[in-house]
């Protein structure tokens, strides 16, 4: 499918889904408790069949925290990308994606760990680099830490 | 008559239990802990643990600039490090709307591939060594040290060359560059047929490995698992064919793909990748084009603010490297997605059933390198 059809399409899934302009990838962000309906039609309807999930990452521009999806589809050969933005730094939390693509189990523990996104319904939430205990979220740009980080 | 005491021992078969098999483990290949639950000498299912070697590499750059990056990117998979520096090259290249001189292009084409076989060449020799096999490992290393004499006479170091920059090269290629590649394609050929008498056809390896850690296509892309591992279960995912970068167009070469999903097959993608890799070498070797090893680029390289991403395949699968960008000297996010951390996550998964001699073969099918995973 192309970029225009597939527009429509995933317009169509999710109306009040927000197009952004990407030059490499088609963009949209998806409100939260849409997202894992919209990624079950994704990958599961065989005009869609986004079964590759080839990133996921956190980000954190500061007046949100985004979680970012890279997805492809073997058979159709079209690219996605979605993002699912939460404002809440403290208890800000996502449904997990990972009963619908396996890899997003440990690409979500490392989002949790690095960045304190908390996805529901995850079978095993725990940090993955760093200790339990540790403080805070390193890849925020809020974080502190006086001993590890040199400014310079 | 003697009595028989009945002493209290309860059947080891029936009880679970845990065993920590690293952080010091031979068989992990570096520091990564499983926590394998055990039922006798089957493996239930399995935890892995990072973070050992966390070096924070993607704060970091934060801080960086993106020609600074590139010195980092050596420091993931250290065994394909040509190859994760061309990821971070062909970001700001395409970012920037560069166009790098098509002798540059050729020249990193060929060095990617050398830095491939010598990559699947130290797999071999650990592989083998994971199955019992340590004459391999003296193999093997014999061979990759001629790829390094040739990297270390070009580029001037053997392991973290940072040889690839933002719109070209460090500096030109040696002028003994190309005969003693060359050289290197003509000794090698003859040297993997020994790889193939020592172990692809031994009896005891097959019977390791037939049919273990079977993993299946739709799995292997549920997972994500890529490279050789996701292309021995049939996952056509090789980015030189499906998002080609230098000139992997102008060569002529073979997917291979492989049906089985087993570490039998995993091995044997290895195998024939390496004579891939060779045969990409030879076309190009002998028509590397006269010119310039570096486009101009300006003195600070800044990105234009926005997204962008860009796959290349490792020796062990895709890379891949987001970055977000406001327009600074120092990208505002850098993700990378490491192959290994991707493979990993299958693990638990093909290991499931399989008796715990079968894991470390498992594992070294798989061939994950920690400092990619932890990063």
């Amino acid at each position: 499918m192309d970029n225009a059809a597939l527009k429509e399409r995933i317009l169509g899934l999710v109306p009040d889904a927000e197009f952004l302009e990407n030059k490499q990838f088609l963009t949209f962000v998806i409100p939260p408790a849409k997202m894992h309906d919209l990624a079950l039609k994704l990958k599961f309807e065989t005009d869609l069949a986004f079964d590759y999930l080839f990133c996921l990452s956190g980000v954190d521009m500061v007046n949100y925290l985004e979680v970012v999806y890279h997805l492809e589809s073997t058979t159709q050969k079209h690219q996605l990308v979605l993002k699912v933005r939460t404002a809440d730094r403290e208890n800000g939390s996502v449904d997990t994606v990972c009963d619908i693509w396996r890899t997003a189990e440990l690409h979500e523990r490392e989002v949790y760990d690095l960045l304190g996104v908390k996805f529901n319904n995850h079978p095993d939430l725990r940090r993955f680099f760093l200790e339990e205990g540790w403080i805070g979220h390193p890849l925020r740009k809020d974080y502190v830490d006086e001993v590890n980080i040199v400014e310079f | 008559m003697k009595e028989i005491i009945n002493l209290p021992v309860k059947n080891v078969e029936e009880e679970e239990y845990h065993i920590n098999m690293g952080p010091q483990h031979p068989s992990t290949h570096g520091v990564l802990r499983l926590v394998v639950s055990l039922q006798g000498e089957i493996v239930k299912n399995l935890k892995p643990h990072c973070g050992y070697i966390h070096r924070g590499i993607e704060k970091m750059c934060e801080k960086d600039t993106y020609p600074q990056i590139i010195h980092l990117t050596d420091r993931m998979d250290y065994l394909s490090a040509h190859i994760n520096n061309h990821a971070v090259c062909l970001l700001v290249e395409n970012a920037l709307e560069v166009e790098v001189p098509e002798r540059v292009k050729y020249i990193r084409t060929i060095v990617d591939e050398l830095n491939r076989i010598a990559s699947h060449q130290l797999w071999w020799c650990s592989f083998g060594m994971d199955l019992g096999g340590l004459t391999c490992y003296f193999y093997g290393l014999r061979d990759r040290e001629k790829i390094l004499d040739i990297f270390e006479e070009s580029f001037g170091s053997r392991l973290l060359h940072s040889y690839y920059i933002p719109g070209g090269l460090m500096m030109d290629i040696h002028p003994n560059f190309q005969q003693r590649v060359k050289d290197f394609i003509k000794y090698f050929r003859k040297k993997i047929k020994d790889y193939d008498k020592i172990l692809s056809g031994n009896i005891i390896m097959h019977e390791r490995t037939r049919g273990v850690g079977v993993l299946s296509k739709e799995d292997a892309i549920s997972y994500g698992v890529t490279g050789p591992s996701g292309r021995a279960s049939g996952f056509s995912c090789d980015v030189r064919k499906h998002h080609p970068y230098g000139v992997y167009e102008k060569a002529d070469f073979k997917e291979i793909l492989g049906t089985a999903g087993d570490t039998l097959t995993r091995y044997n993608m290895r195998m024939l990748e390496m004579r891939e890799s060779m045969k990409i070498i030879e076309q190009l070797i002998d028509n590397i084009p006269a010119g310039d090893h570096a486009a101009k680029m300006k003195a600070v390289i800044k990105l234009p603010a926005g997204e962008y991403y860009q796959r290349v395949e490792a020796a062990r699968g895709e890379l891949g490297v987001y970055v977000v960008s406001d327009g600074n000297k120092s990208p505002y996010r850098m993700k990378f997605r490491s192959p290994n951390f991707s493979n990993l996550s299958a693990l638990d998964h093909m290991s499931r059933g399989c008796k715990i001699a079968d894991l470390v073969a498992i594992g070294g099918s798989l061939d994950y390198v920690i400092p990619d995973i932890d990063r």
